[in-house]
């Protein structure tokens, strides 16, 4: 063998791991692989159901009208000049799309544990195709926010979205990227110890109602104590939440050191969960 | 050019439950780690033998390997259940990395550890061959090109457009296995994945493996047990032992190798058995000599009776029974069943005594094994392989007193005239 030759390696395989090997080069030979993981969940996931993608618009729908009908009737939360329910179902519009991306990759080791164990591609194309899958029905029931904003228009609302609206792309990335960044880490630390995804399920439901999903942030600020409402807004969820409300209804607060904070801090949740999953792939089928 | 090496290649394994005690060893490998210390437990670990009792922790699934592929190379990685070959192969398809040692490659490895893998039944067939095809690899354009070819050779053109979960699941194997066939990776590691499918397909799929490694010049890494298979297709083989590399070198040598390291029992062992009830199956069984006593050494010529005690609980259904004698490297002699000669035991007995005498002995030297099977309503209800191994010696076949010379093959009736 000449010396020569063992330059010229094209990839080793051994036990190193490096945190934040990101393998940019696999995942664009993979591209085609992503596209195809997309296609079926979209398309298999209602098969066979009465509904189908009408499943989309029920829950948000039934929801906000719990939420309207416990927090703003009976708790008595005030929205300003927006209609109770067009405020909420905004909230659980962004809200959804979050938890969709969180809960989906949540577990992405353990069921895919079966294709994981026979075949290699980058691990990360599975939480990737999940967090674009979603997108889709996130655009769904935006389409229903839609269409309940204009039917609030033709009723004499004044709503008006304002010009942070060209933020939107970004929105959906941070929340992109921070439910990503936590489920990723979940899923790792799920292959070896199990308890958390029991946490997953309601610490999920909790989150929502510290993430200013039902309230609008001002009234936490006048009615919760003064730790808590601290909380809630240091919470980068709710100043997603807060901040797409402000965009698209014209209600609330908006400052860019909040958004700047908000971005850094997502995505330094995406790049904690993704050396933690970096971390995990190599060797989880040995644990899970 | 040597295309892929590999290096100290080790892989340990905690035995007993993961999960107990997990986060206390974790804690003191980190601790180890921040001090800048080893490893604590890759300095433990026992050899990988199934059979011996546990009395570490942590077990050497693999130790030390070394090997080296050169390009256009067919390896053969041979060794009994549980020697480490799927642990290497994992770890080879990047499914696991290893604990320590490292492999280096120059091409782009494909695996085919399972045919079918991430198959979504709600999909059709031209679907599942995009979906699949791309988990292995693939890309999209290459896909296309190949579909028609793809879809000719599985067969399954009329239902290519039903989703897979109408497929037989004779359809689907057929399906998954000519999307893995049209791979073309620089890399092909195979598990024994041919054993699928009807004898038709099995013939088509060994057919395109040897195109592959032999047509194509692709660099092939295969797994098996099978002898037989290994040497059709292998130019060079490994013997494994325990996690251990125990023979390097020619595939003949390494399957003599092989065939002398294993464990031939001359008495009934169910080891390697597939029942699939309880009402029915094969209890024990003898092979004898015409005087009826027990013999382990078969001479040519000679009348062998093998007795099968058969169970057969709350039944009056017509019953086959056959066995089928392989050579040490796994190559079938012959098959003896009541299916040919339309014979089924019918019995309402709680025990059948079945009894297959065969007159004249006709193999030479050597040590065989009996594969037996037992069929109720023409469905397989116990499958033994390796039942009883039988050692053949030459003898006085054709009753002259001359015990022919030849070491090879089968003896034959015949007449000069």
């Amino acid at each position: 063998m000449t010396p020569r030759e063992n330059d010229t390696w094209l990839y080793e395989i051994s036990s190193e791991k490096k945190a934040f090997d990101l393998n940019l080069k696999e995942v664009w030979r993979y591209r085609d692989l992503l596209i195809l993981f997309v296609k079926r969940d979209i398309t298999t996931v209602y098969k066979q159901t009465i509904l189908g993608p009408l499943w989309y618009f029920i829950q948000p729908l039934f929801t906000s009208v719990i939420f309207t009908l416990v927090f703003n009737n009976l708790g008595s939360i005030s929205t300003g000049s927006v209609p109770p329910f067009l405020f909420n179902l905004a909230g659980i519009t962004a809200w959804n799309y979050f938890t969709a991306c969180f809960t989906g990759t949540s577990n992405t080791f353990r069921s895919n544990a079966g294709i994981f164990g026979k075949v290699y591609f980058p691990r990360v194309i599975m939480p990737m195709s999940v967090t674009i899958s979603n997108l889709m029905k996130f655009g769904i029931q935006l389409l229903i926010f839609i269409i309940f904003y204009c039917y609030y228009l033709l009723q004499g609302f004044q709503l008006s979205p304002n010009l942070h609206l060209l933020l939107f792309p970004v929105y959906i990335v941070m929340m992109a990227l921070m439910g990503l960044g936590l489920g990723m880490t979940i899923s790792s630390m799920t292959t070896k110890y199990r308890d958390l995804n029991v946490l997953v399920g309601f610490a999920v439901s909790l989150l929502m109602y510290v993430s200013a999903v039902p309230y609008p942030l001002s009234e936490a600020r006048k009615k919760l104590p003064a730790t808590v409402a601290d909380f809630v807004s240091y919470n980068p969820l709710s100043q997603i939440i807060e901040g797409f409300r402000y965009m698209v209804l014209n209600t609330g607060t908006f400052s860019w050191s909040g958004f700047i904070y908000t971005f850094i801090i997502s995505i330094v949740t995406f790049l904690i969960g993704l050396a933690i999953f970096n971390r995990t792939e190599k060797s989880f089928i040995d644990t899970v | 050019m040597i295309i892929l090496k590999a290096e100290n290649i080790s892989k340990q394994y905690r035995l007993g439950n993961v999960g107990t005690g997990t986060l206390s060893h974790d804690l003191n490998r980190f601790w180890h780690k921040i001090r800048g210390k080893e490893d604590p437990y890759l300095k433990v670990g026992a050899v990988n033998d199934r059979s011996s009792k546990a009395t570490e922790e942590y077990v050497w699934a693999l130790r030390d390997i070394n090997f080296e592929v050169r390009e256009g190379e067919v390896l053969g990685i041979i060794g009994k259940n549980g020697a480490g070959k799927s642990t290497l192969l994992k770890i080879l398809s990047r499914v696991t990395s290893p604990t320590t040692g490292i492999i280096k490659t120059k091409g782009r490895i494909a695996s085919l550890l399972e045919v079918g893998t991430g198959f979504h039944p709600e999909l059709t067939g031209r679907e599942n061959i995009y979906l699949n095809g791309a988990i292995l690899g693939m890309t999209r354009a290459e896909i296309t090109a190949k579909l028609d070819e793809i879809i000719q050779f599985s067969g399954c053109e009329m239902y290519i457009d039903t989703p897979v979960k109408r497929y037989s699941s004779g359809m689907t194997v057929r399906l998954a296995f000519a999307v893995a066939a049209h791979l073309e990776p620089d890399i092909l590691v195979v598990d024994e994945v041919l054993a699928v499918g009807d004898a038709e397909f099995q013939k088509k799929a060994v057919g395109k493996m040897q195109d592959i490694s032999q047509g194509d010049g692709r660099t092939v890494l295969f797994v098996s047990h099978n002898m037989a298979a290994v040497k059709n297709l292998c130019t060079r083989a490994i013997v494994l032992e325990h996690g251990k590399t125990v023979f390097e070198g020619d595939t003949d040598e390494a399957i003599n190798f092989y065939i002398r390291n294993q464990n031939i029992r001359f008495q009934f062992n169910s080891e390697n058995r597939k029942k699939l009830s309880n009402d029915i199956f094969i209890e024990n069984i003898r092979v004898c000599n015409s005087m009826n006593e027990i013999i382990d050494t078969a001479l040519s010529g000679e009348n062998i009776l093998i007795e099968f005690s058969i169970a057969n609980l709350n039944n009056t259904a017509p019953i086959h029974v056959g066995a089928g004698v392989y050579s040490q490297d796994d190559e079938q002699q012959f098959h003896c069943s009541t299916e040919v000669l339309d014979q089924p035991y019918i019995s309402t007995k709680s025990k059948i005594i079945a009894q297959l005498s065969i007159p004249k002995w006709p193999l030479t030297n050597g040590h065989y094994y009996f594969n037996f099977y037992l069929r109720r309503n023409s469905e397989l209800m116990d499958h033994i392989v390796q039942g009883i191994w039988i050692k053949s010696e030459k003898g006085d076949y054709y009753e002259t007193g001359i015990v022919p010379s030849w070491n090879k093959g089968f003896y034959c009736e015949f007449e000069w005239n």
